[in-house]
C-alpha cells in the first residue's frame, strides 16, 4: 500500500489517479498507522507550504514525515511536498518549515511570469533509479512561484532553468522528491511514478 | 527553456461536446473523455474544458465528466462555466480539474478570485476574460464582457486591462484573454489586446478567439507575448493536428514540448 497523506489539502486526487492507473495500490490517508505500515510515503501539495507545514502540524502528521525520512523508508514529495521538507521558505514573510532537509526555499526571480507554469526541461544531475527510461532533458508540468535551495548539493537529482538553475528533483536513498508534478506530465511523469514504487518495493520494514 | 503551450479547447453541453468535431476513426467524436484522451496522445499539453451548460442538473454531469478524464488522463485540465460560488470550485477541483476558469461570477463578485486563491492558491485559479475593443478616438481600449456563453454578452462596464491587473492583485495565476472581435473569425488573434495585457500582469497569459491557421498561434506568442495559445476549431475540424501547430511553431525558433 502506498500512503498518500491527506493533510486537507484539495485537488491530492490526481496522485492517487496516477498511482491506480499504474496498478499499484494506494490509498489517500491521515491514518497514523496506515502511514506507518505503507510501503511508501507521498506527500503532494499545491498551494502555500505554510499552509501545508500548518495542516501537517495541526494532524500531528509533521513528525511521521520526520520519521518516514529518518528511517529511509520510501517517500516521495511533490511541489509542495518537496518544498515542505526544508528549514524555511521566504512564502508569506520567513516561515519555518519541516527542517528535515537542510536548506531553504526561495522566491522565483522577477522579469518573469510567476507561477513558473508549463512544461519544462528537467536535467539529471545523477543516475537513479527513478529516472529509467526518462531521456535526460525530457519535459515535465511545473506550476510554482518559489524553489528548493539544499545545503547539501550531493542530493540535487535534478536541475531546472527559468530565471534561475534551480534543484528540480532531489534524491537521497529511499527519497525522492520533485518540484514538478509527474501525475501531470503524461507517460513520463506516470513513469517515474512507476520506477519509484518499483524501485523501492521491498525496502520497507517495519519500525 | 520553459516551453509554450498549446491548449485545444473543448465546449461541452450536459455531457457531450458540442460543434461538430470531424474526425477520421473516432468512435464518438462528441465524447468529451474521448476528445481528451485524443488529444493528449497527439501531444496536448493543457486541456480546457468548456461548460456551456444552462441548467444545474447538466452541471452536475460535467463533474462526472471531469471525474472520467482525471481517471485516463494525466495532462492539466481546465474548467469554465458556470462556476460561482468556493463550494463549485472545490466540487470541479475534487473532481479532477487542475483549474477552473472563471468570468462573469467574478466579475459579479471579485472576491471569489481572493477566496478562491486563499483556499486553493493561485495556481488553480484562471480568470477567463472576454474582452472588446471600444470604438473611439485615442488610445485603443477594450471593454470586458460577461455571459458571452449566452447571448453574445453583456459590457461589464469594465476596462479590460484594469480588470486583468486587478484579478491578478486577488490571486488569480493565469489569465486567459479573449477577444470577441476575434473569436469565430478565425483571422487570428487580437494581438494588440494580448500584448497589451501579458505586459500589463506578472502571471501568464492564454491567448484565445481567433485562430484561423497555425501562423496564428506564432504570432500570438511572437507579437502578442502570449504564454499559450488556445485553440478549437482549427484542431477540432481536422485542419491541423496539435503535432502540427508544434511543429510550426518549432521551426519559428519557438520553445514547445514535441
Amino acid at each position: 500500500m502506498i500512503a498518500i497523506i491527506d493533510y486537507g489539502a484539495g485537488n491530492i486526487r490526481n496522485v492517487l489517479r496516477a498511482f491506480t492507473h499504474l496498478g499499484h495500490d494506494a490509498c489517500i490517508t491521515a491514518d497514523r498507522s496506515v502511514i506507518r505500515d505503507a510501503h511508501a510515503v507521498v506527500l503532494p501539495g499545491v498551494g502555500a507550504a505554510g499552509d501545508t507545514v500548518a495542516a501537517l502540524r495541526a494532524r500531528g502528521l509533521d513528525d511521521l514525515v520526520h520519521e518516514t525520512i529518518d528511517h529511509d523508508r520510501p517517500f516521495l514529495g511533490v511541489c509542495i511536498g518537496l518544498q515542505v521538507l526544508f528549514d524555511s521558505t521566504a512564502e508569506g514573510g520567513r516561515q519555518g518549515c519541516l527542517g528535515v532537509i537542510r536548506g531553504s526555499v526561495e522566491k522565483l526571480p522577477p522579469g518573469l511570469k510567476v507561477p513558473h507554469m508549463g512544461w519544462n526541461q528537467v536535467h539529471q544531475v545523477f543516475g537513479s533509479t527513478v529516472w529509467a527510461e526518462v531521456p535526460d532533458g525530457a519535459k515535465f508540468y511545473f506550476v510554482h512561484s518559489y524553489y528548493v535551495v539544499p545545503e547539501d548539493e550531493s542530493i540535487v537529482a535534478a536541475r531546472t532553468t527559468y530565471g534561475v538553475d534551480f534543484c528540480s528533483a532531489i534524491a537521497r536513498g529511499n527519497l525522492f522528491a520533485t518540484q514538478f508534478h509527474p501525475e501531470k506530465s503524461g507517460t513520463l511523469g506516470l513513469k517515474i511514478y512507476d520506477n519509484f514504487v518499483k524501485a523501492t518495493l521491498g525496502t520497507h520494514s517495519r519500525h | 527553456m520553459l516551453t509554450v503551450r498549446v491548449v485545444p479547447c473543448l465546449d461541452v453541453k450536459a455531457g457531450r461536446v458540442v460543434k461538430g468535431v470531424k474526425f477520421r476513426d473516432h468512435r464518438d467524436a462528441g465524447d468529451p473523455v474521448d476528445l481528451a484522451s485524443f488529444y493528449n496522445d497527439e501531444g496536448a499539453d493543457e486541456l480546457v474544458f468548456y461548460d456551456i451548460t444552462a441548467s444545474s442538473d447538466e452541471r452536475a454531469i460535467m463533474l462526472e465528466v471531469v471525474e472520467r478524464t482525471a481517471d485516463q488522463v494525466f495532462i492539466p485540465l481546465t474548467v469554465g462555466g458556470g462556476l460561482r460560488t468556493v463550494e463549485d470550485i472545490r466540487r470541479m477541483l475534487e473532481s479532477g480539474a487542475d483549474k477552473v476558469s472563471i468570468n462573469t461570477a467574478a466579475v459579479r463578485n471579485p472576491q471569489l478570485i481572493s477566496d478562491g486563491a486563499e483556499r486553493f492558491g493561485s495556481q488553480c485559479i484562471v480568470l477567463g476574460m472576454d474582452a472588446q475593443r471600444i470604438r473611439g478616438s485615442g488610445a485603443t481600449r477594450w471593454g470586458v464582457y460577461t455571459h458571452t456563453g449566452a447571448d453574445g454578452g453583456r459590457a461589464a462596464g469594465m476596462d479590460a486591462v484594469e480588470w486583468a491587473i486587478r484579478a491578478v492583485e486577488l490571486g488569480a495565476g493565469e489569465i486567459v484573454v479573449n477577444s470577441i472581435d476575434a473569436d469565430g473569425t478565425r483571422k487570428g488573434y487580437d494581438l494588440e489586446l494580448l500584448r497589451t495585457i501579458s505586459e500589463a500582469v506578472t502571471v501568464p497569459v492564454v491567448a484565445s478567439g481567433g485562430a484561423g491557421n497555425l501562423d496564428h498561434l506564432a504570432e500570438a506568442v511572437r507579437l502578442g507575448k502570449a504564454d499559450a495559445v488556445l485553440a478549437a476549431s482549427i484542431f477540432h475540424y481536422g485542419d491541423y493536428s496539435i503535432r502540427q501547430a508544434k511543429e510550426h511553431l518549432h521551426a519559428q525558433g519557438i520553445p514547445v514540448r514535441l
